[in-house]
C-alpha cells in the first residue's frame, strides 16, 4: 500500500542550516549535509532543502550542498528557493536533486511550471503555495513569507499549476506556520480535493497527532515538518510508529517487513 | 567489468551513478554508441516521457545498438523509462512511437478513479512473484521502493513478471526479470537500503 510520507525540511542560508538542528549525534549541527544524513539514518521518506536567502550568489553554495547530500542519501531530494528559470532547475537536478520547488517565481511567471514540466517531467516540479485565510473557506496566495498578497485564490492557483504540469503541491498555511498548534486542516483538504496530484501539508506541526489529523482529515499525501524533528522532540521513526497505530500506512524500517 | 550508464540527455544520471558508486561500481556514462565496445552491463535510468526518451535515443543512434546487445544477453538494468521502453509502445505517445520491443506488451496509464492521485508518488510495497530467484534476496517479503510515475508496462508474457505493486484499482508489473534483464518501474537508486540491496543482487547475479 502506498505509504504516507514524512518529509523533514531544512532551511538553509549561505550553506548553513538556519537555527541549527539539535540531534545528539551531530558534530556540526549547522551543516546541512550532516543534518540530511541524520534524517536519512532515521528513515525519512524524502528531504527538502529550502534556500531561504535564495540570492543568485548563494546558488553555487546550494549546488554544492545538494551534490554532497545526493552522494550519500539515497532518498528523494527536493530543492527550493531562488529557482527562477529552467536553467536553475537544470543546475539543481544535475547536482543530484530529484525535484525542484518553485513558489514566488511561479506566481510571477506561471509559464515556468509548464516549461519545467516539459523539460524534466511533471514529477520534478513541486509548486510551493503559501496560503493565508481570508474568510470562511477562503485562502489567498501570499509571497515573501506571508507579507505580500498576490491576489490569487489558493485553491484556484493549485488547480492552475496542476493543469500546467506540476507534479506535486507543497502547501504551507501562513496562519499555522510557526504556531505548533496544528496544520490548517480546512485549507489542506480543500486543496487536496481540488487537485489530482499529491499534496504535502506544511506549517503548524506541534505534535504527532497534528500530523495524523492532516493526513486523515486534511487528506494530505505527505507531511513536511521542521522544528518538531530538528529539536529532537520526535524522531521520524516515532512519527511512523504513531501513524501505524492510527492505521496510517507508513514505510516500515528496512528489514522489518519480513518479520 | 564495464558498466555503462546510458545518457540520453534527460534522465537523472547522477542519482544512479551515486547509488552505484556506493556499491563500489564506477559506471561509464555513455551517449555515443561508438563507446559501447566491451560493455558488460547496461544501465538505463530515466525520467521524462516515453516518446521523448525514444527520440533522444534515436538521435544518438543508440536504439539498434541497445536492442542488439540486450537481445544478445548483455545484462541490462532498466529503471522507470528504462523499463518501459523494453515494450512495444506506450499510451503516453499519441503517435504510437515504438519502443525497443524486446518484450510484447504496451505501457498503460493508471485508470482514472475518484480521489486517486496521479502520478503515483512515494513509497509503495512490492510483492515479488519469484522471491527465490536471487534478485530479491535479503529484501524480505514486501520491500518498499520509491515510485514516481503515471504509466506502467503491461507485459503480454506473464512469466517475466518479477514483482507486483497495487495502486488504486491497478495491480501492475512492478518489475520484470529474465536471466540477464532486471527492469523496474520504481527507483532503486532512491530507495535507500532496499534499493542498494536490489542493485547489489543484480550485479552479483549477472557478474
Amino acid at each position: 500500500m502506498l505509504a504516507k510520507r514524512i518529509i523533514p525540511c531544512l532551511d538553509v542560508t549561505d550553506g548553513r542550516v538556519v537555527k541549527g538542528v539539535n540531534f545528539v549525534d551531530l558534530i556540526d549541527a549547522g551543516d546541512p549535509v550532516e543534518a540530511a544524513m541524520a534524517y536519512n539514518a532515521q528513515q525519512a521518506d524524502e528531504l527538502v532543502f529550502l534556500d531561504i536567502t535564495a540570492s543568485s550568489d548563494n546558488r553555487g553554495t546550494m549546488v554544492d550542498v545538494v551534490r554532497r547530500t545526493a552522494a550519500h542519501c539515497f532518498i528523494p531530494l527536493t530543492v527550493g528557493g531562488g529557482i527562477r528559470s529552467v536553467e536553475n532547475m537544470h543546475e539543481m537536478l544535475m547536482a543530484g536533486a530529484d525535484k525542484v520547488g518553485v513558489n514566488t517565481s511561479a506566481v510571477k511567471n506561471p509559464d515556468l511550471v509548464d516549461a519545467g514540466a516539459k523539460a524534466f517531467g511533471s514529477q520534478c516540479i513541486v509548486v510551493a503555495i503559501d496560503a493565508k485565510r481570508e474568510g470562511p473557506g477562503k485562502w489567498g496566495v501570499y509571497t515573501h513569507g506571508g507579507r505580500t498578497p498576490v491576489g490569487l485564490d489558493a485553491v484556484e492557483w493549485a488547480k492552475e499549476v496542476w493543469r500546467r504540469g506540476a507534479g506535486e503541491i507543497l502547501l504551507t498555511s501562513m496562519d499555522a506556520d510557526g504556531t505548533q498548534a496544528g496544520y490548517d486542516l480546512g485549507l489542506t483538504a480543500a486543496v487536496s480535493e481540488a487537485v489530482g496530484i499529491p499534496v504535502i501539508a506544511s506549517g503548524g506541526a506541534g505534535n504527532l497527532d497534528h500530523m495524523v489529523e492532516v493526513l486523515e482529515q486534511g487528506k494530505a499525501d505527505a507531511v513536511l515538518a521542521a522544528s518538531i524533528f530538528h529539536f529532537g522532540k520526535h524522531t521520524v521513526g516515532e512519527a511512523k510508529r504513531h501513524f501505524a497505530k492510527h492505521g496510517i500506512p507508513v514505510r516500515p524500517p528496512f528489514g522489518a517487513a519480513s518479520a | 567489468m564495464k558498466v555503462v550508464l546510458i545518457d540520453y540527455g534527460a534522465g537523472n544520471i547522477r542519482s544512479v551513478a551515486n547509488a552505484l558508486n556506493a556499491l563500489g561500481i564506477e559506471p561509464e556514462v555513455v551517449a555515443d554508441p561508438a563507446r559501447l565496445d566491451g560493455t558488460t552491463h547496461l544501465v538505463l535510468p530515466g525520467v521524462g516521457s516515453f516518446g521523448d526518451c525514444m527520440s533522444r535515443l534515436n538521435e544518438r543512434g543508440l536504439v539498434e545498438p541497445l536492442r542488439e546487445r540486450i537481445a544478445a544477453g548483455t545484462p541490462y538494468l532498466g529503471i522507470c523509462l528504462g523499463y518501459q521502453i523494453l515494450f512495444e509502445t506506450s499510451e503516453e505517445t499519441s503517435e504510437g512511437v515504438a519502443g525497443l520491443g524486446i518484450f510484447k506488451g504496451r505501457v498503460k496509464r493508471f485508470e482514472d478513479q475518484p480521489g486517486l492521485k496521479v502520478p503515483h508518488m512515494g513509497w509503495n510495497s512490492v510483492v515479488p512473484r519469484k522471491p527465490d530467484s536471487g534478485f530479491w534476496g535479503g529484501l524480505g517479503r514486501e520491500p518498499y521502493f520509491y515510485y514516481v510515475h503515471s504509466y506502467f508496462p503491461a507485459p503480454e508474457d506473464d512469466s517475466i513478471i518479477a514483482a507486483e505493486t497495487t495502486y488504486g484499482a491497478d495491480t501492475f508489473a512492478a518489475a520484470i526479470q529474465t536471466d540477464t534483464i532486471l527492469a523496474a518501474q520504481f527507483h532503486p537508486e532512491k530507495s535507500q537500503e532496499a534499493g542498494q540491496q536490489l542493485l547489489k543482487n543484480f550485479f552479483a547475479l549477472t557478474a
